[in-house]
């Protein structure tokens, strides 16, 4: 069980502020770093992963700073954003080397299990430069866990990947998870963290914007209508009896649809009201569903609000 | 020194085309000296000529420059040392191990070469060949340290190597007596002076100046990359 600590970091390049007084934990499980490009993702990982010293602030593997501390990367597995690795190795060849380079006992075996575990033996002896983008981050994959690192640090690990291998990379995620090591990958695309992690730590502009639960951060931004799209047996009964209540903001009929787009501005009283007035009012509900519940519509609310 | 990161960085240097081209460079001067020997014939200030511009002030600077950047630059530049940085394993070891094959490379493609080029021009008299040798040998270490050095500081290693080697060692050294007192070429002649019978070589600068600028050069050099290799960032990748 290993936790990394980034307390009240900030990294600035220049006269550019990359990272703004973060302070988050990540400990065992599956963590989202999420964000838009730009948005700092990179620079928190390349800390975390001692490639990078904070300029204030600190980041630690179980209470151990991580910069110039070669004895970190026992614990931690990198898979970096960056394509280029030792293209005139084989697969098998590459990955070997990171085990040998780890002072692993047995680093042929390590590199067996390691392919096998990212299912990259069929492919293990040929070279690198033939590889797909896909087969790429998956011996990249390998590489990284290699030694069975308690961490796993994974900066866009799904860019360039076809939906096949991006579920299998999940799935594998997901198990490392499960296994109680602490996974963390950055992503700008939401529906990514959506589906792997139900933690998500939210940087915006160098910001960090939210962190936690997905749908309880979605829950505490009371202050943000939510949107909903009602369809029912007479809309325009059920908008009257909707707005005379507080909890909405405001109803729009859409006759394309032939549905009603309610703003809520209290999340449970709505839930809570929408079936008591139609049932008082004798109206059948046809349709009742959120239509901002992606992480891209609490994304563009945080940016908007960062 | 680490196998792995040996055997990496070996194959790195000598596999794609910049195998061959280390190969050419010395192929070109045994060839020279094969075509020089049969033209004048066995001449000592020939021999002392080849020996100390081409293979001492060229070929060697140049596999210095070729292997010292080419152990480190090309994996800083696209990010794939990453793979050895992320290890537990000191950043001087990694140092130490290509700084051992880039001086490999100079001692297999340079220094025997240029022993084996006054052989032929020579053959083994007045200690001329074993001179040059010996003093091709040092060379090399020194500009491997100084080319890994700069491979691991600048992105434009290669540029700043050869403005180092051409304009400061041979233009300005030329012109300017004083910088000669800093040349890496002239202090392996004066190790090669020291080995040949008197009077066969030259050099600007004396032994007891030659030998510790060229040992504070190669460890300095070395001890430098290593301290910058640990404090390397990924930062300007974006």
């Amino acid at each position: 069980m290993t936790t990394i600590s980034i307390d009240r970091v900030s990294r600035w390049f220049g006269n550019v502020v990359a990272v703004n007084d973060i302070s988050m934990r990540i400990g065992p499980g599956v963590t989202g770093l999420l964000g838009p490009n730009g948005a700092g993702k990179s620079t928190l990982i390349h800390m975390m992963s001692g490639f990078l010293p904070p300029s204030t602030g600190s980041v630690d593997i179980d209470g151990v700073p991580v910069w110039k501390n070669q004895a970190a990367y026992r614990q931690i597995g990198l898979v970096p954003e960056r394509e280029a690795m030792y293209d005139f190795l084989t697969g098998h060849e590459f990955v070997l080397a990171n085990a040998e380079l780890h002072g692993l006992a047995d680093p042929g075996a390590a590199a067996q299990r390691a392919l096998a575990t990212v299912e990259m033996e069929y492919a293990q002896d040929r070279k690198v430069t033939t590889y797909s983008k896909g087969m790429k981050q998956r011996v990249k994959m390998a590489s990284a866990l290699v030694h069975e690192p308690s961490v796993l640090l994974l900066d866009e690990p799904f860019n360039g990947m076809d939906p096949r291998q991006r579920m299998h990379l999940m799935e594998l995620l997901r198990r490392f998870g499960a296994e109680g090591r602490t996974v963390l990958f950055s992503s700008h695309i939401l529906e990514e963290v959506e589906q792997l992690a139900r933690h998500i730590e939210v940087v915006v502009a160098g910001r960090h914007a939210a962190s936690g639960d997905f749908h309880k951060i979605r829950r505490l931004m009371t202050s943000r209508p939510h949107q909903y799209l009602v369809r029912s047996s007479d809309n325009r009964a059920l908008a009257a009896a909707l707005i005379a209540d507080a909890c909405t903001a405001g109803i729009e009929f859409d006759p394309r649809e032939d549905a009603l787009r309610v703003q809520a501005v209290d999340f449970y009283r709505f839930a809570e009201l929408v079936p008591r007035v139609a049932k008082e009012a004798g109206i059948r509900l046809l349709t009742v569903s959120p239509q901002d519940e992606s992480l891209e519509s609490v994304f563009s609310y945080l940016v908007t609000s960062a | 020194m680490n196998v792995t990161v040996a055997r990496l960085t070996a194959r790195g240097l000598l596999g794609r085309r910049r195998g061959l081209l280390l190969l050419a460079v010395p192929a070109l001067l045994l060839v020279l000296s094969v075509i020089i020997r049969a033209a004048v014939g066995q001449d000592e200030s020939t021999t002392v000529n080849v020996l100390g511009t081409l293979a001492l002030g060229t070929l060697v600077p140049l596999l210095g420059l070729i292997a010292g950047t080419g152990a480190i630059g090309p994996e800083i530049d696209d990010g794939s040392i990453i793979y050895l940085l992320a290890k537990p394993l000191p950043r001087w070891k990694i140092v130490t191990t290509k700084l051992m094959v880039a001086f490999g490379c100079t001692v297999v493609f340079g220094a025997v070469p240029t022993y084996l080029a006054g052989v032929i021009l020579f053959g083994n008299f007045e200690g001329v060949a074993v001179a040059y040798g010996v003093g091709a040998l040092v060379a090399g270490a020194a500009y491997s340290a100084i080319f890994l050095l700069l491979g691991v500081v600048t992105r434009h290693a290669v540029v700043v190597g050869l403005l180092y080697s051409l304009v400061w060692e041979s233009v300005v050294g030329s012109f300017v007596t004083g910088a000669k007192t800093l040349s890496v070429q002239q202090w392996s002649l004066a190790v090669a002076r020291q080995i040949a019978d008197p009077g066969v070589i030259t050099s600007a600068v004396h032994l007891p100046t030659a030998v510790p600028l060229l040992v504070v050069v190669t460890l300095g050099g070395s001890a430098l990359a290593a301290a910058r290799l640990s404090r390397l960032t990924l930062a300007g990748e974006q």
